[in-house]
């Protein structure tokens, strides 16, 4: 607590002398505005990808500016995108559970290729209903989405091995499995947990590989082995006391919970041998298929095995205090435990658990699991690591940067030596912690980015919900220096962040019109229609600067459900087009050059409606708008569409024919004449 | 594209509009020098129709200017048909490859902008690209679809 006073005592006088709050606060912020200018014009050095915590996004900055450059949407409907409103999008929130266009979005991790990120994807985790998000980096946007099934409170997601092989997941919360109705009484005896490795290496192709049935305590966090330890992955458990209620008291008796070392390579062995059952649990995979419409796919059944099924492939090592985070340092040698109750943050050796494995210095089994003795495995304890350490990442020059909770503070400790050699407040209330590449094999150490929950007094007041931060620290020094602190969307819980030459010369400019697939694409202005088929009506659109086709549009009736399919045919990067009509019960559409999107309307009364071009897009945008005709329902007005002229077939004598997109009332004067 | 990029486009227009009113035209097949800012320099002669390279042109045309340019009729922009009798095919190939420089450096462009309020719109055309669609502008003059004209 000797650390944490001080802090509380700068807040009571803050809050204590109102008038010389602004100097008050100056003491203890520095910066750096040099080291983190981004002049205008000039590109930042990293892209920061940080979860959206509890709106469910991912967010796209630069660092070292903290400039925010895209909210990326994945479990949660954008309607600023459209994303989860359009028919080609709404797919991606299925569930077994039905359409959920919600979750808490926590990790995003970046694929790998030999431990080091690549640039190609980056994965995040749905913790409420569990589930799994790919986005492709070249286009930033979500393209994939597996539920887990058998699983609950997906938190330790979705951390990957070292060739992205596999990402995982596992119970934050476990629950009976297969999960049935039992008295909440008896629900400690009946808990189970899983873990589940799922394949992810092939995009659009991610399924559970098989789920390894655990003890009912709450699995927290991941992370993968890498060099010698490749082929293994860690979870922290907490929880091993099984509570199923009061869980701040009750969860929080056992000195020690574990670290769960799972050797998923002799995992796969037992599977190709057999080992385990299928077990029924229906799940979703959705995807973007080839024609850029989300698809759906039920899937039912997992095979699932115990440690019991495949000896050697599970251990438990003995860890203070309900660990939160587990991180492998870039040699795969170290692997570091944070304790949200410890003192201490305990680092365990790989390579002293392979001895204790082989000389079987267990200190008892659990559920069959064996125990690891503690000092067996222990490389060493870090001393005065700050209060409640929770996350760990590595700068790959030997040192490791522990996030501490309660003590609002980044502590700088040496791996092999486990002695604390700086530390730096943050403000306040880190949670994660991020170092470019601090989780893999070669970090690129120049910056760590504190990650806090909490920001009282940093920030412009905004009522009672105030905004998350970022700080960003520059660690090439010996000592850590504050450069910039700013205001996150959401929650960040964790982040990664890589070079942008890895990723920034890939980026998808447009998509070819030519090779547009959408069932409801009009691929030029020609095949631009209106069509009835019943009560639903589908339009054809297209728009290009500064129209759309058709523009005009009658013969709409009161309880018609009618489609708009709008291709923007632009083919120019950065001409996106948006479409929306009065009274829609819906998000705005948000089309990039060469797709199509389709949103449904459905009329509720007759009159004019109009629609317009919702995202600034050229001089004449303004005037990128037309109209729809509705009459009232069970009235013969006669579809007829247009742009410049509208198309009747009906000759009708006061509506003098013309052809669809035919010429402007007054064009014909010069029509032919020479330019 | 976006609304803060727009201001200063639009003043810069207004500049080179003014400072280059009354220039003389730098249209017609005479073909006096480019701007060296355009991206196609140099001379194009167009001879007899290559039907294949015409046919590309025409599947160019459908995607990618139809949504603005009828050949016979006024439509967002001219009428194109025997464009390129009327014109010098560099400037074509000018205007179909950078149609948002030629509304700052060309007068006859600056015309047309005046006339029919549009900027042409950058279809980020490559130039073996443009000079099929100018093959089809030029097929399309040929006498037996030239009654209407």
């Amino acid at each position: 607590m000797k650390r944490y006073q001080p802090l509380l005592l700068a807040l009571a006088v803050v809050l204590a002398l109102g008038t010389t709050f602004v100097a008050c606060r100056s003491t203890g912020s520095t910066g750096d505005a040099a080291a983190s200018y981004v002049a205008p014009g000039e590109y930042d050095a990293f892209y920061a990808f940080m979860s959206g915590g509890f709106n469910g996004q991912l967010s796209v900055y630069g660092l070292p500016s903290g400039r925010l450059f895209r909210v990326i949407p994945v479990f949660s409907q954008d309607p600023e995108k459209g994303y989860g409103y359009s028919e080609e999008t709404r797919a991606m929130l299925m569930t077994s559970h039905g359409f959920v266009p919600w979750d808490d979005a926590h990790h995003p991790e970046l694929s790998m290729t030999d431990g080091v990120p690549d640039g190609r994807w980056i994965f995040i985790n749905g913790n409420n209903t569990p589930r799994v998000a790919r986005i492709d980096l070249a286009t930033m946007n979500t393209a994939e989405i597996l539920e887990i099934p058998n699983s609950s409170g997906n938190h330790a997601s979705p951390f990957v091995t070292p060739n992205s092989e596999y990402v995982v997941a596992s119970t934050r919360f476990s629950v009976p499995i297969p999960n049935r109705d039992v008295p909440l009484d008896s629900l400690g005896a009946a808990l189970d947990g899983t873990i589940s490795f799922i394949r992810a290496d092939e995009p659009g192709r991610m399924d559970i590989a098989f789920q390894i049935l655990m003890p009912g305590f709450s699995y927290d966090l991941a992370h993968a082995g890498k060099g010698p330890s490749d082929g293994w992955a860690f979870f922290t458990t907490y929880n091993t006391e099984r509570a199923t209620t009061l869980l701040e008291v009750n969860a929080s008796r056992n000195d020690k919970d574990f670290i769960a070392a799972v050797n998923w390579r002799r995992a796969e062995e037992c599977v190709a041998g057999g080992a385990g059952r299928q077990v029924p649990g229906e799940y979703y995979h959705n995807y973007v298929d080839e024609r850029h419409v989300a698809v759906s796919e039920v899937r039912d059944g997992v095979r699932m095995i115990t440690p019991a099924d495949c000896p050697d492939m599970v251990y438990f090592l003995p860890t203070p205090k309900s660990p939160h985070g587990v991180d492998v340092d870039p040699t795969g040698e170290y692997i570091v435990g944070g304790g949200k109750l410890a003192t201490v943050i305990p680092v365990h050796s790989f390579s002293r658990m392979l001895t204790a494995i082989e000389e079987g210095a267990f200190e008892t089994t659990v559920d069959g699991i064996p125990v690891l003795r503690y000092e067996a495995v222990l490389h060493g304890e870090v001393e005065n690591p700050g209060l409640g350490p929770l996350h760990t990442e590595f700068d790959g020059r030997g040192y490791a940067y522990t996030s501490a909770f309660l003590s609002s503070e980044i502590v700088k400790w040496h791996v092999e030596r486990t002695e604390v050699v700086d530390r730096i407040p943050v403000y306040y209330s880190i949670g994660h912690l991020m170092i470019p590449g601090g989780d893999s094999r070669q970090p690129w150490g120049q910056y760590v980015v504190a990650l806090n929950k909490i920001t009282k007094d940093r920030y412009l007041p905004t009522g009672p919900e105030l905004t998350q931060s970022a700080q960003l620290i520059d660690i090439t020094g010996d000592r850590m220096r504050m450069v910039l602190d700013f205001p996150t969307i959401g929650e960040p819980h964790y982040a990664q962040a890589l070079p942008a030459e890895l990723i920034r010369d890939r980026q998808v400019q447009i998509y070819e019109i030519t090779e547009n697939r959408n069932p409801h694409a009009a691929r030029n202005e020609g095949e631009a229609r209106v069509e009835r088929d019943g009560n639903t009506v589908h339009v054809y659109m297209t728009a290009i600067r500064s129209h759309f086709a058709p523009d005009n549009i009658e013969g709409i009736r009161v309880g018609d459900e009618v489609y708009f399919h709008l291709t923007n045919l632009e083919q120019d990067w950065d001409v996106p087009h948006g479409f929306a009509i009065m009274g829609m019960e819906n998000a705005e559409l948000l089309v990039m050059p060469g797709e199509t999107r389709t949103v449904r309307w459905r009329p509720q009364r007759a009159g004019i409606f109009p629609f317009y071009c919702t995202d600034f897009c050229s001089a004449l945008h303004q005037e990128m708008s037309g109209y729809v005709r509705v009459s009232p329902a069970g009235s013969n007005v006669p579809l007829a569409f247009g742009t410049g002229a509208i198309a009747r077939d009906d000759h009708d004598a006061d509506n003098p024919a013309g052809g669809a997109g035919s010429a402007p009332a007054d064009a014909d004067a010069d029509a032919g004449a020479p330019r | 594209m976006r609304h803060r990029h727009l201001p200063p486009t639009l003043i810069l227009l207004a500049l080179v509009l003014a400072a280059c009113g009354g220039n003389a035209s730098s249209g017609g097949a005479a073909g006096p020098a480019l701007d060296p800012s355009l991206p196609f320099q140099g001379a194009l002669a167009l001879g007899p129709v290559d039907a294949a390279l015409a046919a590309e042109g025409e599947a160019l045309f459908g995607t990618r200017c139809s949504a603005c340019h009828k050949l016979d009729e006024r439509y967002v922009g001219p009428a194109l048909r025997g464009v390129t009798e009327r014109r010098d095919p560099a400037w074509v190939m000018n205007m179909i490859l950078a149609p948002d420089k030629m509304i700052q450096v060309d007068p006859d462009a600056q015309a047309l902008f005046a006339e029919y309020g549009v900027p042409m719109t950058n279809q980020n055309l490559t130039e073996a690209e443009a000079r099929a669609l100018v093959e089809y502008l030029h097929q399309t003059a040929a006498p037996q679809t030239a009654s209407d004209s």
